[in-house]
């Protein structure tokens, strides 16, 4: 039977904000075990929940982003089960009225075409802590700092149907949370992760099969693979006349596999009700158009308006503007050199991303600003250094931290532009190579690279190339 | 034996009659003297409190008081108290010392009030007769073998025995009131939002509230302006100002008109009590006070409704107590879910845990539409019942009990005639209403009390009405017999 598969994403986004969802301790990752943790978080007797409301801007933030509806009264409920890592014995979260639903965004198909992709809902909810059971022989150990820690739970409808699909969806909201600075999007530190809920039907068919949900996936590449497998896996089975099992599912990624986790009987039964420490949350419409007003330039307008105002092309401005730190850094460049956009789109997306890639590194954590690699741009345009020497001077910028020219003049990088002190150096290969120069006079012009190439090799490539060039057929047609 | 208003203390204090200092160790001595037969405090803070009240006589001589200056009071054993034990009357919580204070005790000391012990009350609140207390029963002193109610069993024996001038309690379902009713003294319930549950170990979060257990409504008046107002700490706390009580005490009632609920005499009100409450009904017409006949049709609901909503915020709110944190801890486990249940079995007496599980059955997945949300539209309804009231009556005045004081040891295996108690307080928690109790006659030689209910935010007319009659009355001056020293 040839099978179709369904999938929902549920897309968990740490909120960046300074203070906890429920009270005012940080939220800074990576501080001493319990360190971060307040009497709040720690769940003590007699304490309550205040809302920090820098969150509710964030939720409605991400709703207008994804043309949702904002609720007008949103509630908070407990959701309760006992475990070490969730001190109060129960989760602050939203359950029947989210403060976000009725969404959509498009992505593209497999085909190339747009497609839109509902998003069910969006709710405000406290992280839980961390149990860490690998530190410590026969004990867990509890670390409360995350305990607290402000999420967006982010519900697609059930409309992906393919692995790629969910990895684009997943991408389109890492982006768009990104674009608001409302996460900073670091799935190494589980600042963003989501929960893939996949199930096979027959082909045509309307009915839903038997879902698995498979937890905890902190990477595109993971969300990919873990569907693929899940699919595959449930395949084999329904191909082999067995069923579904309902059930929670963990991905391993060293050796790409899902493996059961729990199934739905061992679920808690939750009981969620109404936080009666909490008011109901109510929004009004001025605050929501105020909102708006404050909402970012997005990444479809930020393409055309490169395209249009820069003249870039339009699969470039998409390759820049699809990462907000990436589109910031190239307007930044544009704003201190504009003589030559589409060269600087070129460098963006060739030596600037690879650096990135090869050091592990965000444009950040590189170390060239805006303004050093606009000066080193400028420094090819004006005949400086040669396009070949740039990339060269570039890496220097990245490990020594030193200014572009600084670089150039301490290490002679300059290019050599004078007819005068390249004239000798072709007369020299000219007369090192009589018999290609024999066959350049009979007709054969690609013999002129080969000079080129020994002129380059003679200066270390500081030679002016295009000059050489010019120069070799003067000297050549001259004798 | 001689009982302090706390009006008289501070006048003393301010002419200089007796210093802080003495009137700490009057009461540090009837406690040494009293407490082993009444069992009220659980803890006392007597370092603490006489280092305070040095402090406090310092103040008084450089002429720098507050509106509390020098003044001991008890606080319910629920309040957070930073550095001294805050048990809640639970095995559970017998070790816990909270690194900080509630907010009501925060407010108390601002005004210069020392706290001089924690009072005995039922396990978590959860108990009318104080019997739940894993401390024992606190005892009432009309009668030692009877029951002070609770659960602020405690406080209310503190201050009807002369053991504290004034004390704090807190009313979930009539957890002030009724003690109050049964010990002959005085008790207000706030409305919710009134005064902050910040550091007020949680029972019922929609239905908590702190409030006074006082000889005097004048007393109660005083307390209330320092102990009420708005916490950012309290989502629920409202942001409205703070009356000056006291100053309205004397403000004439005369052209009120209160409703009596037929309801309150449906069943269950026995005939001596009936008329000892009419009796004092005709005070308050004395008083140019106009009664009418009104229906709370839903009344009879109130209780079962009560023991949805009560037991299924508890049962989430108790979760914490686990033994990881804090609490009580069973260390010989060894896998998790016994660790749990172990320490949960043995920190938590029988009532809490019938609750917590009550409580979880009504909000599991199959029955919560059935209970707990059944339950919440029959709150509205209550409401609305006393919303309806309010358009033509400015206060409701009822008795506080069906009975006076029962004895020790007479209901506590029967926990639905237990839960019946509450059935005239009940339902102004469940609207979040403010009420009284203050003692209004004798029932079989035992304080007998008249509670009267009031819009949200009305405390100012419930302590208006109740010190006029208290201005014509005695009922509340009465003591209870002297006690044996032991």
């Amino acid at each position: 039977m040839e099978w179709e598969v369904v999938i929902g994403l549920e897309i968990h986004a740490q909120l960046s904000c300074k203070s906890k969802i429920f009270s005012g301790s940080s939220t800074n990752f990576g501080a001493e075990q319990n360190t971060q943790a307040s009497l709040i978080d720690l769940g003590y007797p007699g304490v309550l929940p205040v809302l920090n409301q820098e969150v509710v801007v964030m939720a409605i933030k991400f709703g207008l982003a994804v043309n949702a509806q904002i609720s007008e009264r949103s509630i908070f409920a407990r959701k309760n089960y006992f475990y070490p890592d969730l001190p109060k014995g129960y989760q602050i979260s939203q359950y029947e009225l989210p403060i976000v639903f009725n969404g959509s965004l498009e992505i593209q198909d497999q085909k190339g075409a747009q497609k839109k992709i509902g998003i069910t809902r969006a709710h405000l909810e406290e992280d839980a802590g961390k149990s860490i059971h690998d530190k410590f022989k026969k004990t867990t150990a509890i670390d409360l700092n995350r305990a607290g820690t402000p999420l967006l739970e982010i519900v697609s409808e059930p409309e992906l149907s393919s692995p790629e699909e969910a990895r684009a969806y997943m991408q389109k909201i890492h982006q768009i949370v990104k674009y608001l600075e409302i996460c900073d999007g670091n799935m190494q530190e589980g600042s963003f992760r989501c929960d893939a809920n996949v199930s096979l039907k027959p082909k045509n068919a309307i009915k839903l099969g038997t879902r698995t949900e498979i937890k905890n996936l902190n990477s595109f590449k993971f969300v990919e693979k873990a569907i693929a497998y899940e699919m595959a896996r449930q395949e084999e089975l329904l191909n082999g006349g067995k069923v579904i099992v309902q059930e929670t599912r963990l991905y391993d990624s060293n050796i790409d596999e899902t493996r059961a986790m729990r199934t739905k009987e061992e679920e808690n039964d939750y009981r969620y009700f109404p936080d009666p420490d909490l008011l109901p949350l109510e929004i009004d419409q001025s605050m929501i158009k105020e909102i708006r007003s404050q909402l970012p330039e997005f990444f479809e307008e930020k393409v055309q308006r490169y395209v249009n105002d820069f003249g870039i092309k339009e699969n470039d401005a998409a390759k820049i503007a699809n990462t907000i730190e990436i589109a910031r850094y190239f307007e930044e460049v544009i704003s201190v050199f504009d003589s030559n956009n589409q060269l600087v789109a070129s460098w963006i997306l060739t030596e600037l991303l690879s650096a990135m890639n090869r050091n592990d590194l965000t444009v950040d954590q590189l170390g060239v600003s805006p303004k050093s690699f606009a000066k080193l741009l400028q420094r090819i345009t004006d005949g400086t250094i040669s396009g070949k020497i740039a990339k060269e001077v570039f890496i220097s910028m990245i490990h020594e931290k030193k200014d572009v020219d600084d670089i150039i003049q301490s290490q002679g990088l300059e290019q050599i532009s004078d007819e005068r002190d390249i004239v000798p150096i072709i007369v020299e290969v000219l007369d090192s190579f009589p018999d290609q120069l024999e066959e350049y006079l009979d007709g054969k012009e690609k013999i002129l690279d080969f000079f080129v190439g020994q002129v380059m090799q003679r200066t270390q490539g500081r030679a002016n190339p295009s000059l050489v060039n010019e120069i070799l057929k003067k000297t050549i047609k001259n004798n | 034996m001689e009982r302090y208003t706390l009006k008289n203390l501070a006048a003393m204090l301010l002419s200089k009659d007796i210093s802080s200092q003495e009137i700490l160790e009057m009461y540090m001595q009837r406690i040494s003297d009293y407490d082993k037969s009444l069992n009220c405090y659980i803890t006392l803070n007597k370092d603490d409190a006489f280092e305070k009240s040095i402090q406090a006589d310092r103040l008084i001589e450089s002429g720098n008081t507050l509106s509390l200056t020098g003044i001991p009071y008890a606080g319910k054993d629920i309040f957070c108290t930073q550095g001294i034990k805050t048990t809640c009357g639970s095995k559970m919580l017998e070790n816990f010392i909270p690194p900080y204070d509630a907010t009501v005790i925060s407010n108390l000391s601002n005004q210069g009030a020392i706290l001089m012990g924690k009072t005995n009350m039922d396990e978590f609140a959860m108990g009318s007769s104080n019997e739940t207390s894993y401390f024992g029963p606190a005892h009432n002193p009309w009668d030692l073998a009877r029951s002070p109610g609770g659960s602020s069993g405690g406080s209310a024996v503190a201050v009807a025995a002369g053991l504290a001038p004034i004390s704090l309690g807190t009313d979930t379902g009539g957890s002030i009131r009724q003690p109050a009713a049964f010990t002959g003294i005085t008790g207000l319930k706030p409305s919710y939002g009134r005064c902050s549950r910040y550091g007020m170990v949680a029972f019922a979060s929609s239905l908590d509230q702190a409030g006074i257990l006082a000889l005097t409504a004048e007393d109660a008046a005083i307390l209330l302006e320092s102990l009420a107002g708005f916490d950012p700490l309290d989502s629920t706390s409202v942001e409205t100002d703070v009356p000056k009580y006291s100053q309205s005490l004397d403000a004439s009632i005369e052209g009120k008109t209160v409703g009596i609920p037929k309801e309150f005499f449906d069943e269950g009100l026995d005939s001596e009590s009936e008329k000892v409450f009419f009796n004092a009904i005709k005070i308050y017409e004395s008083l140019g006070v106009q009664f009418q006949d009104i229906s709370l049709p839903h009344l009879s609901l109130s209780v079962p409704t009560y023991y949805v909503v009560a037991p299924a915020e508890c049962s989430s709110n108790l979760a914490r107590y686990d033994g990881i944190r804090y609490g009580y801890r069973h260390d010989e486990t060894d896998d998790l879910d016994n660790f749990y249940l172990t320490n949960r079995q043995i920190g938590f007496g029988a009532e809490v845990k019938r609750r917590i599980i009550t409580g979880t059955y009504v909000l599991s997945t199959g029955y919560y539409d059935a209970y707990y949300l059944k339950a919440q539209k029959v709150r509205q309804l209550i409401s609305e019942d006393f919303k309806q009231a309010f358009k033509s009556v400015d206060a409701i005045m009822g008795p506080t009990t069906q009975t006076p004081a029962f004895k020790i040891g007479e209901k506590i295996d029967d926990p639905v005639t237990m839960y019946m108690n509450d059935i005239y307080t009940i339902s102004a928690n469940l609207a979040g209403l403010p009420a009284i109790s203050h003692p209004c006659g004798f029932v079989q030689s035992l304080p007998f009390g008249l509670q009267i209910i009031a819009p949200h935010f009305a405390e100012g007319e419930l302590l208006n009405l109740t010190h006029l009659f208290q201005q014509k009355t005695d009922w509340h001056q009465k003591q209870p017999p002297d006690l044996k020293k032991v």
